[in-house]
């Protein structure tokens, strides 16, 4: 057993603790630490990558501390990663060090603080993916949380920043203890933690209320995390506020995480023993298509560049949980890819916003109007990352899209297709109409927004304007990241490659034997057959149009006031004014109001279902 | 009284979330997330309990002695650990926003909405 | 959201909590009654494979050794941002430490706490200590052990010594000790994979009398490390506090 998955997770633990260790030391040579940090977080990304690579032809499982099952019964801790599961880690550990790349000349002044939070944020996601037992998995997602919390906060002289941090790690909180009851309950029933030999344990008899309330306790926390509405009120407000490199996390893997863990929480665990699927479908389904109209008709509104992104993720959280919705390995295969394409383009676009408020000193799309002219390079990576995000092909996230489209229509969902390109043109126009205008000054600069001449003086605190010119450390993170998205959308026969990783995560009864008998099954057979997942007609159609559909609404967003039609004091966004706002409201006793009454509701709807 | 424990636990869920729900302060608010935390102990330990067994520690009593279950002691003790973090970051947070905000009132701890 | 809305959407909200809730505990075994093969597995084998009498710190540091290393970095994440929320910030200037109720008529702390608190204080710390290396016999261990330890500088504190505390305590040194703890732990693992073993293992001799203190090998020095990170974590922590209440405010 080569002991890779246990130093993927603890490599970064130990440089934590030896920077903090040597902190009067380390204090004064920032390039020392930056230098340590970045080599730890692509040894790791390095590492993941070589277990993503073993683990195409069967599980790799690794048992801690030597105690391997016996009869069936675990007795120690495991991780048992998968292709998806070691690939999702590797994504984390690859934009950790993207960020740190970044932060190199982003941060005048950095404490050690920083970097040590960084990794032990790495150490959170890596063992949060690997892992194949269920308290061990609630262990990494509070190190994951209390790592993000104490980042939001990283610049509390400002008021924003601990509003973010606050809501943030409230309701978090709240979201983990519900899980932890969850795994309480299961565990009252099954007297066991691993998920193999749970899964094993409820498959036997049919569910009844524990197994179908354990169920929904567990995901809550985790649909928390993932920002899923009526749980995703935290998430712009943390966005807006934590340091740029931190956002590029949060939106890239951080949320996509909370969704990995549902999806893992229910086909290794839940999956044979609730049944069921139409139910289950039907309820995710509709939370993830919720998600993505909603957050998308935030952003289009949205005059704070972060916090327009931060809507754009949620949006494409709910994409996300309407693919794994669909229970096919082609879904779970186009989420997968495009997890990875929209994590690129996403940290792409903010990085590209960092350097813009490096050198400019804000994010305030109205006073950035035409100012950022003179940012050539990061202009045109913005807009190439932004087409991205608007699914254009041959991006990965277009294929992702492809793939969650085709599996829709062969379960005879077609009609989601106009859904999902309805919010990707959203957020790609408004991401657009910021590239438009911002970078190329064309149109006329959005309606000023009162709340935002409050929050522009915070963002100058993050970073000194630099008049001279963009530092290569933080263009060329930027650039390759967005090359990327395009370069895996361009991979031959990816499709096949993924989908094949997706039908192993999909077969519980083939992880079950791995893990507890330690036999790997060469054919692993899921649920539902695998599809065609080569590029068809119908997705280009689609790619294209959601990309021209962005242009479109970029276009519109930015000559509004100019065409005869419209001049009537309609502005693209404004009706969705008052109960939009309201919900937003920022106050923490309603985030927490909505957790229950979405808990609430959801339970309900499983427990008619799913007797 | 088998089920019991049980309906304490949902009863202080519910009383942790509805002083969280109803807080002006937020200290208040801090201890009523605590107190949701409880409820997750409650229900570890009555899991883990077994009618007439002795505590898991074999120091002075046979090796087969039937005892309760120490898997669930051991997460309850890792879980007060995790608690007890999560709080102290969440003071500090409360702290520095006092100082910011000038109130500790959730309802007036607002700078970003919409 | 009015708080007339708030309320009433809660209410409902929770009534569907509680309903789910009830019916889905409705389906555990009854309490007294624990079914599952777990719990009784560790409790037959655990004497034997590790020399420890202590099952619960032997499933901690040993089973599950895994989880603690993970709660461990928890801590020790959660100190070091209290200490970044917390740093003296630009704008603000740290008072230099001296006695602030010198020319004021508050009244002194009273002469019984400060005997008391200050008797105390030495006995705490040995206490603190018999409890982090007992874990392996006794209902004690290094977090039980190492939180009394920390105790024993609030002991200071309390005594009206807070300057005395502050030098017993300084930030550099203990953050050191905290790093060192949780490093610790962690580098007790990778003594083990560099032997060829999975992380974790117990590679150290178990002795040969169960429930001696000498006896099951890494599970003694684990709660060492974890005694030293969590007294050291407590100790940087309210240390923090106690600077933002006494020492730190705004450049006036």
């Amino acid at each position: 057993m080569t002991p890779l998955p246990a130093l993927a997770v603890v490599v970064p633990l130990l440089m934590a603790a030896a920077i903090s260790a040597l902190n009067p030391l380390l204090r004064r040579r920032r390039r020392v630490l930056d230098g340590a940090a970045i080599l730890t977080s692509a040894a790791v990304a390095v590492m993941l990558a070589v277990i993503m690579v073993k683990a195409a032809h069967g599980e790799v499982i690794y048992w801690f501390a030597g105690f391997r099952p016996a009869h069936g019964a675990a007795i120690g801790i495991d991780f048992a990663a998968g292709p998806l599961s070691a690939g999702l880690a590797c994504l984390a550990a690859v934009l950790v060090t993207a960020s740190m790349t970044f932060s190199w000349r982003y941060f005048e002044r950095v404490a050690t603080y920083y970097h040590v939070l960084m990794l032990t944020f790495l150490a959170g996601m890596t063992g949060f993916c690997l892992t194949g037992d269920i308290f061990d998995l609630f262990v990494w997602f509070e190190l994951m949380g209390v790592s993000a919390y104490a980042l939001t906060a990283y610049r509390p002289e400002e008021r924003g920043p601990l509003q973010g941090a606050l809501n943030f790690a409230i309701t978090n909180s709240v979201g983990a203890y519900l899980s932890l009851s969850g795994i309480a309950l299961i565990y009252g029933r099954t007297g066991a933690l691993n998920m193999a030999q749970i899964g094993a344990a409820i498959s036997r008899h049919r569910p009844d209320g524990l197994v179908v309330i354990a169920f929904l306790l567990i995901i809550t926390g985790l649909l928390i995390k993932g920002a899923i509405v009526p749980f995703h009120l935290w998430l712009p407000d943390a966005h807006a506020v934590a340091p740029t490199p931190v956002c590029v996390l949060f939106s890239g893997v951080m949320v996509e995480l909370g969704l990995y863990g549902a999806a893992r929480v229910y086909w290794s665990m839940f999956g044979t023993a609730l049944g069921h699927r139409a139910a289950i479908t039907g309820i995710l389904l509709t939370l993830g298509l919720l998600t993505a109209v909603l957050g998308a008709l935030y952003c289009v509104r949205e005059r704070h560049i972060k916090r327009l992104l931060a809507f754009s993720t949620i949006s494409h959280a709910g994409i996300f949980l309407a693919g794994i919705a669909l229970l096919t390995p082609l879904g779970l295969a186009g989420v997968a890819v495009y997890v990875a394409g929209h994590a690129l383009v996403k940290a792409s676009l903010f990085l590209c916003t960092g350097i813009v408020l490096h050198r400019l000193g804000s994010v305030n799309e109205s006073s950035l109007h035409g100012r950022a002219r003179h940012l050539r390079i990061t202009g045109v990576v913005f807009t190439v990352a932004a087409l991205g995000l608007a699914d254009l092909p041959w991006f990965a996230t277009f294929a992702g899209k492809g793939w969650i489209e085709a599996s829709a229509s062969v379960r005879g969902m077609a009609w989601i297709t106009v859904l999902l390109i309805l919010s990707s043109a959203l957020v790609g126009g408004a991401v657009l109409r910021v590239a438009g205008g911002v970078f190329y000054g064309l149109g006329d600069p959005p309606a000023e927004d009162p709340q935002m001449a409050e929050q522009s003086s915070e963002e100058t605190s993050e970073t000194v304007a630099d008049k001279g010119r963009t530092p290569l450390t933080m263009i060329i993170p930027a650039a390759v990241l967005a090359a990327a998205a395009l370069a895996v959308g361009l991979i031959p026969d990816l499709g096949r490659t993924v989908q094949a990783a997706a039908v192993r995560f999909q077969d519980q009864a083939g992880y079950n034997a791995a893990v507890l008998a330690g036999r790997h099954l060469a054919h692993p057979a899921a649920l539902f057959p695998a599809g065609d997942s080569g590029i068809t007609a119908a997705s280009v159609a689609s790619g294209v149009g959601s990309a021209a559909g962005a242009l479109v609404l970029a276009f519109l967003g930015l000559y509004w006031r100019r065409l005869p039609l419209l001049r009537r004091g309609f502005e693209p966004g404004a009706g969705l004014g008052g109960p939009i706002r309201a919900f937003q409201s920022g106050v923490i006793n309603d985030y927490v109001t909505w957790i229950v009454a979405g808990v609430a509701c959801v339970g309900g709807v499983l427990a008619l279902t799913l007797r | 009284m088998a089920f019991f424990p049980f309906v304490v636990v949902v009863w202080i869920l519910a009383v942790g979330l509805y002083g969280m729900v109803t807080s002006r302060h937020l200290m208040h608010l801090i201890m009523c997330l605590i107190v949701v935390q409880s409820s997750t102990y409650v229900l570890l330990l009555g899991v883990g309990y077994k009618t007439g067994a002795v505590a898991p520690y074999f120091f002075d009593i046979p090796v087969h002695t039937p005892a309760v279950d120490p898997v669930v002691q051991a997460l309850a003790l890792t879980d007060v650990v995790v608690e007890a973090a999560v709080t102290a970051l969440l003071l500090a947070f409360a702290i520095q926003a006092h100082k910011r905000f000038g109130t500790l009132d959730p309802h007036e701890l607002v700078q970003l909405k919409g | 959201m009015s708080s007339r809305a708030r309320l009433w959407l809660f209410l409902a909200g929770m009534a569907g909590l509680a309903a789910c809730y009830l019916w889905g505990l409705g389906g555990l075994p009854g309490f007294g009654h624990y079914p599952g093969p777990y719990g009784d597995i560790i409790n037959r084998i655990a004497v034997g494979q590790t020399n420890a009498t202590g099952v619960v710190s032997a499933v901690n540091f040993e089973y599950r050794g895994f989880d603690t290393v993970g709660e461990e970095f928890i801590l020790f994440a959660a100190a070091t941002g209290v200490a970044t929320v917390l740093r003296h910030l630009r704008g603000e200037r740290e008072r230099p430490a001296r006695d602030e109720a010198a020319d004021r008529d508050a009244p002194p702390t009273s002469s019984a706490i400060r005997l008391s608190t200050l008797m105390l204080a030495g006995p705490t710390v040995v206490l603190g200590w018999w409890l982090a290396s007992h874990a392996q016999t006794t209902p004690s261990g290094g977090f039980q052990g190492g939180i009394v330890l920390a105790t024993a500088f609030i002991l200071i504190y309390l005594a009206g010594q807070f300057l005395a505390f502050k030098r017993f305590s300084p930030v550099d040194v203990t953050d050191a000790v905290e790093a060192v703890g949780a490093g610790g732990f962690a580098a007790v693992g990778v003594t083990a994979v560099a032997m060829g073993l999975p992380y974790l293992t117990n590679f150290l001799g178990l002795g040969s009398k169960p429930g001696a203190v000498s006896s099951s090998g890494t599970i003694a020095l684990i709660s060492f490390f974890v005694g030293m990170e969590v007294a050291a974590a407590f100790v940087l922590m309210i240390s923090e506090l106690l600077d933002q209440t006494l020492l730190i405010g705004q450049e006036s």
